[in-house]
């Protein structure tokens, strides 16, 4: 069979299955009106065809948040949001797109280049109108599409080999049919409705996102990523993830993709629940690069996410990698609740603030369990006027005997326009657990500068090659699909900042 | 008078109201605005709640809840104290200076009782505390009767000043506010051991204010051993500025009391000065004791060192906020801010939350927390040693503490504080 022939069999069965997924249901583009309200929350539920307890379950979401006040306690700057001026179903998509590539911010298409993307595929992530929607151009499909597509048709040889053992991955709202016993147990049982401001409006609200349940025993046979699953184009603006691994069961998530991306959607409120049982281990590592807003800081994503893992079972192990160099305002705290006797938790994370950016991050580890462990690598980089705040708590509960953490943060800053914070919070009940914390600030030193420019090395190259070993410790924790592309990104990230 | 009107802010403000004109400075319209202004805040803040940041892992509810008397109306009686740690000390008993109890005898500089100087202090007093940031500044603001004022003059060494601060001991509960003026002219050099004592059987609240003023070049050493009674409240804030080249050094044992609140506001406000922020705190059966620091570097080329320790046995409940801000000018700053602590009981609880706010880039800051329990391993060295388990633990308390303890250069300080500690630490059953 010829090579085109094939592609175009694989594009055909990839959109028929499309719909039989519900990725992206609705092509014809019915929208809800703009504006949120108890009928937007009943829209979004009769559109997926959900079952009367998930409405309710979003009604009572969307009545917790309406008594809820939005949070002010985060060292971040922006205007207020108008909840009433923004679309919460299916918002029209490339109607305020670029038209080509040549109304595309040319920085963008710089960081593109040199992360080596192709050019359609630059144009779909660049939001360019029409791109990446027409499956064929005179019969002839284009390049880029097949490769986004091709991410697709690889999910679905990927499939069947996780059926194979068990394994769920899919759409939440197909989960929502098709295990709605699992879905119903575990929704919310991590990150409850009224946890949050965000959470609340995330759970009356949320379109979509993944589910993933590893059956007991089961060690998933390959690394499991949103980017393959759904094409870059409809990440969704609520997204709600949740990964359930049944004991002894083995799973490693990514999030995310390197390449910058345009959204129209300015806030994003996602929701992740991790759930490990006895034995169960999660890693989830998220790339995030979302759209920052240009150089004097219009623009730009806010990404105000709540995610979280309990470890109930023993011995259980959650691990969270994030490497932020994107968004407006990064604002996150995936956190641990360790009940499992034994169980482990980390978490590893890289911050880039460059321009105008603001990141609050951290983490939270509660220890409940005996013998509970946790371990917190935080890394922030502040640069330009960016401005990064690590804000962590470690609690270890009267229960938690031999509870242990150790959490290190580090800051480094760039620039006299910037700013570095650190917020730890530790609360001991418990005589037998030993709790260490310690944090330095500091900047790139002179020396270190002078020593790799008299090898030659560019200022860039050299800020690029001491930034990544300043992270090196979390960087290798990234599964080897994302490590290579986050050094190159983190340099990328600080274009700029110094000369 | 109900007990309703009697406690909480209301109660503190139903006093203002019926002492306002027995309030020293009545006459004086700068005072009269002070207090008005500060009772305006207070009223509109009340005591703060757990709801608000700095106040997170303290609750005032006990303070707020119980109901107290001005000491003005309830002078008590200064018959026993103890014995002088140096030459001259300046006694203040309820809040008020008592300088029949008192030695000061003649030196290069003066040291006077607030109300009878408060004439000469318009433009000082007020001059760095914030009420309207800190409600309890300004419910001292509010209500202060009296406090100690030392100015020492340009290039003058004062040497050794105690500042003894004693609870009567009345059947009524009293709440006393005092307002401590320290400054410190160019060059010149004070060394201030204060003690804060009270009956163990009486409760009330100590809510003193501190501004200290340190010039270009001078050195105040402040050590404070806070021995309240088991069931007072002590709540107090300091505020400090040193400009260049001034160091301020402050140690504070917080060992008595039964809630306590030790809040230090300090500024470096001029290039090279330096602050040593250091203490300890021992806590046990139900006490609280919260230490939170503010270290504004608003300065180039300032150092900070802080080191905090607590030991907690019984239910006690310790809590260390430290802050250290560097702003955008303060470049070459060199800052270092240590917490330990030291769990002995299954019960207690210790809340940490060490804090960097940074905008300068040149700068190295660092700060550690720790917490744990005794080391097995150090304590099974001192047993197979033949060293019987109580000694053992005593010994390796003793050495928790000695490391904050050692920093302290000042013999006589370092002789209350070692005296403090010894005291307290008594083996349990």
């Amino acid at each position: 069979m010829p090579a085109v022939a094939e592609t175009l069999d694989t594009v055909q069965s990839v959109t028929e299955g499309t719909y039989k997924w519900g990725f992206s249901t609705d092509i014809e583009m019915d929208f809800a009106p703009k504006g949120l309200n108890e009928d937007i929350v009943r829209f979004i539920s009769a559109k997926k065809n959900e079952p009367q307890w998930l409405l309710d379950w979003r009604l009572k979401a969307y009545a917790t948040w309406l008594k809820m006040d939005e949070p002010t306690w985060p060292s971040v700057k922006y205007p207020k949001i108008d909840f009433q001026d923004a679309y919460y179903y299916a918002a029209p998509k490339v109607k305020s797109g670029p038209k080509s590539l040549d109304e595309v911010d040319p920085e963008l298409l710089k960081t593109y280049a040199k992360l080596g993307i192709p050019l359609k595929e630059q144009a779909i992530l660049a939001g360019v109108e029409g791109a990446g929607d027409s499956p064929s151009e005179g019969g002839r499909m284009p390049i880029a599409v097949d490769a986004v597509f091709d991410s697709v048709s690889v999910a679905t040889s990927y499939k069947a080999r996780l059926a194979k053992d068990g394994i769920i991955f899919c759409a939440i709202s197909e989960a929502v049919h098709e295990y709605p016993e699992l879905v119903r147990q575990y929704l919310g049982s991590v990150v409850p409705q009224g946890d949050n401001y965000y959470a609340a409006l995330n759970s009356a609200v949320f379109t979509d996102g993944s589910f993933v349940y590893i059956p007991k025993g089961v060690r998933c046979p390959m690394e499991l990523s949103t980017y393959f699953r759904i094409n870059a184009k409809s990440t969704g603006q609520f997204e709600r993830t949740l990964i359930i691994a049944d004991e002894g069961a083995v799973v490693s998530y990514l999030e995310g993709c390197t390449a910058p991306m345009r959204d129209e959607n300015q806030l994003h409120a996602a929701v992740v629940e991790l759930v490990a049982m006895d034995d169960a281990q999660i890693k989830y590592s998220t790339v995030q690069n979302w759209y920052p807003g240009d150089a004097e800081g219009r623009g730009g994503i806010y990404n105000f996410v709540t995610k979280r893992a309990q470890c109930r079972g023993a011995r259980s192990k959650v691990s969270w990698t994030q490497v932020e160099t994107g968004s407006a305002i990064t604002w996150k705290y995936p956190s641990c609740v360790l009940l499992g006797d034994d169980s482990v938790g980390e978490f590893y994370s890289v911050a880039i603030t460059n321009n105008h950016q603001q990141a609050d991050t951290g983490t939270k580890m509660i220890h409940v369990g005996k013998r509970t462990t946790s371990t917190i690598v935080s890394k922030g980089i502040s640069a330009g006027k960016g401005q990064n705040t690590y804000r962590g708590l470690v609690r270890v509960a009267p229960s938690a005997s031999g509870a242990r953490n150790h959490t290190q943060c580090d800051s480094l800053l760039i620039g006299d326009q910037c700013g570095a914070h650190t917020v730890p919070y530790i609360e001991n009940r418990n005589m037998t657990a030993k709790v260490e914390h310690e944090a330095t600030t500091s900047r790139i030193a002179e020396d270190q500068l002078f020593y790799c420019r008299q090898r030659g090395l560019s200022e860039e190259d050299a800020v690029g090659l001491i930034v990544n070993g300043f992270c090196r410790e979390v960087l290798k924790e990234l599964p080897m699909e994302f490590a290579v592309e986050a050094q190159k990104l983190l340099q990328i990230s600080l274009e700029g900042s110094v000369g | 008078m109900n007990a309703a009107v009697n406690s909480g802010a209301e109660g503190f403000l139903h006093r203002f109201d019926g002492l306002r004109a027995r309030l020293p400075g009545t006459r004086m319209p700068w005072v009269q605005a002070l207090r008005e202004d500060a009772a305006t805040r207070f009223r509109s803040a009340g005591f703060p709640t757990r709801r608000v940041e700095a106040w997170k892992y303290t609750d005032l509810r006990p303070v707020s809840d119980a109901g107290f008397d001005e000491a003005l109306s309830i002078l008590g009686d200064s018959a026993d104290l103890p014995a002088p740690l140096c030459d001259r000390r300046a006694v203040f008993v309820d809040g008020r200076f008592r300088e029949d109890a008192s030695t000061l005898g003649s030196a290069e500089f003066a040291v006077d009782g607030l109300a009878q100087r408060l004439p000469q202090l318009e433009g000082r007093l007020g001059s760095l505390a914030r009420p309207q940031e800190e409600p309890l500044v300004a419910l001292n603001t509010m209500l202060f009767e009296d406090g100690l004022v030392v100015t020492v003059p340009a290039g003058v060494a004062g040497g050794l000043l105690e500042l003894a601060s004693f609870a009567s001991g009345s059947e009524r509960p009293a709440a006393f506010h005092p307002r401590h003026l320290i400054r410190l002219e160019a060059g010149a050099s004070l060394t201030i051991v204060e003690s804060a004592r009270g009956p163990a059987e009486t409760r009330y609240l100590h809510n003193p204010v501190f501004e200290i003023e340190v010039a270009e070049g001078a050195t105040l050493t402040h050590t404070r051993v806070q021995q309240e009674g088991a069931k007072a409240f002590q709540l107090g804030t300091i505020y400090a500025r040193v400009e260049a080249g001034g160091t301020y050094d402050n140690f504070t044992l917080n060992a008595g009391g039964r809630l306590v609140r030790n809040e230090i506001h300090v500024t470096l406000a001029g290039p090279r000065a330096t602050c040593h922020m250091n203490g300890a705190q021992l806590l046990r059966h139900g006490q609280h004791a919260d230490t939170t620091t503010f270290l504004d570097h608003a300065a180039p080329d300032c150092a900070s060192r802080q080191t905090y320790k607590t030991v907690l046995s019984g239910k006690s409940r310790g809590v260390f906020q430290g802050k250290i801000h560097v702003h955008q000018v303060a470049q070459r700053t060199d800052g270092y801010q240590m917490n330990q602590a030291l769990l002995l009981s299954p019960d207690a609880e210790i809340d940490s939350k060490p804090q960097l706010e940074i905008y300068a880039d040149d700068v190295k800051c660092s700060h550690g927390a720790t917490v744990g329990a005794l080391d097995a391993e150090q304590l099974f060295y001192l047993r197979a040693r033949g060293i019987p388990e109580e000694a053992a633990r005593s010994m390796l308390v003793q050495a928790f503490l000695a490391e904050a303890i050692e920093g302290v250069a000042d013999a006589t300080s370092r002789a209350a504080l070692e005296a403090a500690v010894s005291g307290w630490w008594e083996p349990a059953a």
